[in-house]
């Protein structure tokens, strides 16, 4: 154990260190080589050019080899593999997607990845539009905002263990210590394994992101609504629009750029949830997403490469518009600069 | 709409209201799990975790004396002792001699038997059982009672999970995790951020796209071909394909884009004049950005340093997939999945084991939340 302490204590030198000395050692390279002091005019003004063009490339160098080993090359490789059988080697041509539409399995996680898609940030945004106008007006509204934002740094298994002891269930006539089951109970009903309802537990496992996320689109939304000028509000005020029209009529509009960016990053996150489903039913009772899905079968049965390379492609499908999006926003932005 | 909400008291009132029901919606699941690691671990399976300032009531079953123990007393025959061998703190409430109806009797009640047999059990436990007959048979009378127990908080779930159950080397595990794959990435990014900021190059803006491309791919295009190379590494130069080395990597891969993504936009957004006076002043672009550009970066690399550590610390996935499940290696959310599976019931384990990895986040989250909050609205609120 102090070994590991020791170890972790020497990469962190030695990686930080090593980063420094490269970044330091090819700066100091390049103008050893192409030295613009001590030299003639003319060789000084041509040297100079030729740092300034090797220069930008020793910078982002390091970034750019790990972004191509962890990201472009998997991303081609992924590609490449879902037309190849369980090992990689042999090509299938389209047999992967073939087996992908007329497996039950993964048509319930596609259904079940388009209700999370349909509900989640929708509800996320929603409830964080709300909460960030109720809290605007209150005098305690950055604590509470403080303590709703506070599941976003909870992991996604912690927060499952914490909704799974919400929903813990126990016999009927026993006590029940999963509080929605002492509710209902409490309320004359009868207590239920929330999570092995199918199709109803989706929403039980909906009801986690939704709590994590809340947090995140109210406090974007929030700042978006200060953003807001007071003079349209205060105009709106004299007009004699009531606290209703003034939210949908005056302030929703203003902010609707904001209100997409949340709801597309949220989208993002439920396209790849997993941990949630997998610490809470493993995608049994019907309950299975494309994300657990491919995780599972990248090691079911020693590993099918094939096809879990292949739902990774539907998931990458699924983000492709919203990557379009993000780059042509980002261009229009920087668009001469 | 502030003027138009202090119209009414009722209107007020009412935002009050919900915002209450919001937060306690909110806080409530997670106090649970608190309020529970602290409680006795039998008294978080007899009743719910909003009773814990509460007794708790359980019905439990003992067994009289047995005949051996009878004493003779005015031409009647007793059998005295205690329910409750261990003494403790316990209090019965009620008492029955059928399990259909566990507590007919309420303590200290003298209950009729039959045949002339009575039985008194006081709220200490202690019982006198008494028949104008002889006792007989070697085992003792079957009864039923319930007992209340004050409410009992302890650290002992912590010293179980910590030390027997493995948290606490996962979490030492987390930590050699975290630490490195969140310094290593701000480096390499903070470089690259400045290159695309503010220096001049072909396919500038080309590799600025290929960034904002690469920021929303999943992480799941990634995994096979990774595990792939890992394995192939490792079996070319004969060494463990699921290292921490290997993780680090992965994670300063996963998290570059977003680096790069916020630190450029916030990096290109430093007043010109200061870059232009020090190079007029002959400073190299490294000295800019070394003298320069970091410490006036500040904010901005303390935000990602907390995105990156929380989503590191947080991440089970990729730990999964890099890293082996032995003590060793293994992380605390890929832990607490194990534990879900092997102490499925054990919620003193569960809930103990959650809040220990949920612990650090909430620190660092509570007195970071300042940059925290400004990394996610620069990160996000784009095409606003």
């Amino acid at each position: 154990m102090a070994a590991q302490i020791f170890s972790a204590v020497l990469v962190v030198v030695i990686g930080v260190g090593g980063c420094v000395a490269y970044f330091w050692g090819a700066n100091k390279l390049l103008d050893l080589v192409f030295p613009a002091h001590g030299v003639s005019g003319a060789a000084a003004v041509d040297n100079l050019r030729r740092q300034g063009l090797i220069r930008p490339w020793l910078f982002i160098g390091p970034a750019m080899l790990i972004l191509v080993v962890y990201l472009i090359y998997p991303v081609i490789d992924t590609l490449w593999l879902s037309f190849h059988d369980r090992s990689g080697q042999n090509f299938i041509g389209l047999a992967n997607y073939e087996w992908a539409f007329g497996d039950r399995e993964f048509r319930n996680s596609i259904l079940n990845n388009v209700l999370w898609l349909a509900v989640v940030p929708a509800a996320c945004t929603f409830l964080g539009l709300i909460i960030a106008v109720l809290t605007d007006r209150i005098w305690w509204g950055t604590i509470a905002k403080s303590l709703i934002f506070l599941p976003l740094a909870i992991s996604f298994v912690g927060a499952s263990v914490i909704w799974k002891f919400i929903y813990e269930y126990k016999g009927e006539g026993q006590t029940q210590i999963g509080i929605l089951n002492a509710i209902v109970t409490g309320l004359g009903g009868d207590p239920h394994v929330w999570i092995s309802i199918p199709f109803w537990n989706n929403f039980f496992l909906m009801v986690i992101l939704i709590w994590i996320q809340t947090g995140f689109a109210m406090v974007i939304l929030s700042s978006a609504l200060r953003g807001i000028p007071e003079e349209t509000i205060e105009a709106a005020v004299i007009d004699g629009a009531n606290p209703f029209q003034i939210f949908w009529k005056i302030m929703v509009p203003q902010i609707w750029g904001t209100i997409a960016v949340v709801w597309t990053t949220i989208t993002i996150l439920v396209l790849k949830v997993f941990d949630i489903v997998l610490t809470m039913t493993n995608g049994q009772w019907n309950s299975q997403v494309l994300a657990n899905l491919m995780f599972d079968w990248m090691f079911r049965g020693g590993g099918d490469f094939g096809r879990g390379a292949t739902i990774a492609i539907i998931i990458m499908i699924a983000v492709i518009p919203i990557m379009v999006w993000n780059i042509r926003q980002a261009n229009k932005e920087t668009g001469g600069h | 709409m502030a003027g138009s909400s202090g119209k009414s008291m009722v209107g007020r009132f009412g935002v009050h209201l919900a915002v209450l029901f919001f937060v306690a919606l909110w806080t409530v699941p997670t106090l649970g799990i608190l309020v529970s690691s602290l409680r006795d671990k039998d008294q978080i399976i007899a009743s719910g975790w909003w009773t814990a300032l509460t007794s708790s009531t359980r019905t439990e079953a003992g067994r009289l004396g047995t005949a051996a123990d009878q004493v003779e007393k005015d031409g009647k025959f007793q059998i005295v002792g205690n329910l409750f061998e261990d003494g403790g703190s316990r209090q019965i409430v009620a008492f029955g001699t059928r399990s259909q109806e566990p507590t007919r009797y309420k303590a200290g009640e003298v209950a009729d038997l039959g045949d002339g047999e009575t039985l008194q059990v006081n709220e200490d436990g202690s019982y006198i059982y008494a028949s104008p007959k002889a006792f007989e048979g070697e085992r003792g009378r079957r009864v039923y009672y319930s007992a209340s127990s004050p409410p009992k908080f302890t650290t002992q779930n912590y010293r179980t999970v910590l030390f027997s159950e493995g948290i606490g080397r996962s979490f030492l595990n987390s930590l050699t995790v975290t630490i490195p794959a969140t310094v290593i990435p701000i480096l390499i990014a903070a470089f690259a951020a400045y290159a695309l900021a503010w220096m001049r190059f072909p396919g500038r803006a080309l590799l600025i796209a290929v960034i904002i491309g690469l920021l929303v791919v999943p992480l799941q295009m990634s995994l096979i071909p990774l595990l792939k190379l890992y394995n192939g590494v490792g079996t070319f130069f004969g060494v463990p394909s699921k290292t921490y080395l290997g993780i680090w990597l992965a994670h300063t891969g996963f998290g570059l884009p977003f680096a790069i993504y916020l630190l450029r936009s916030y990096i290109a957004g430093l007043p010109r004049e200061i870059m232009e006076s020090a190079r007029i002043d002959g400073a190299s672009d490294f000295e800019i950005f070394v003298k320069i550009v970091l410490p006036l970066s500040f904010p901005v690399l303390a935000s990602f340093a907390i995105f990156q550590f929380l989503w590191v610390w947080n991440d089970l996935l990729v730990a999964m997939v890099f890293l082996g499940t032995e003590a060793d290696q293994i992380v605390l959310t890929a832990k607490l999945n194990a534990l879900l599976g092997s102490r499925g019931g054990d919620w003193e384990i569960l809930t103990t084991s959650a809040f220990v990895t949920i612990i650090v986040p909430l620190i660092v989250f509570f007195s970071l939340q300042r940059y925290f909050v400004r990394g996610l609205l620069a990160g996000s609120v784009k095409g606003g």
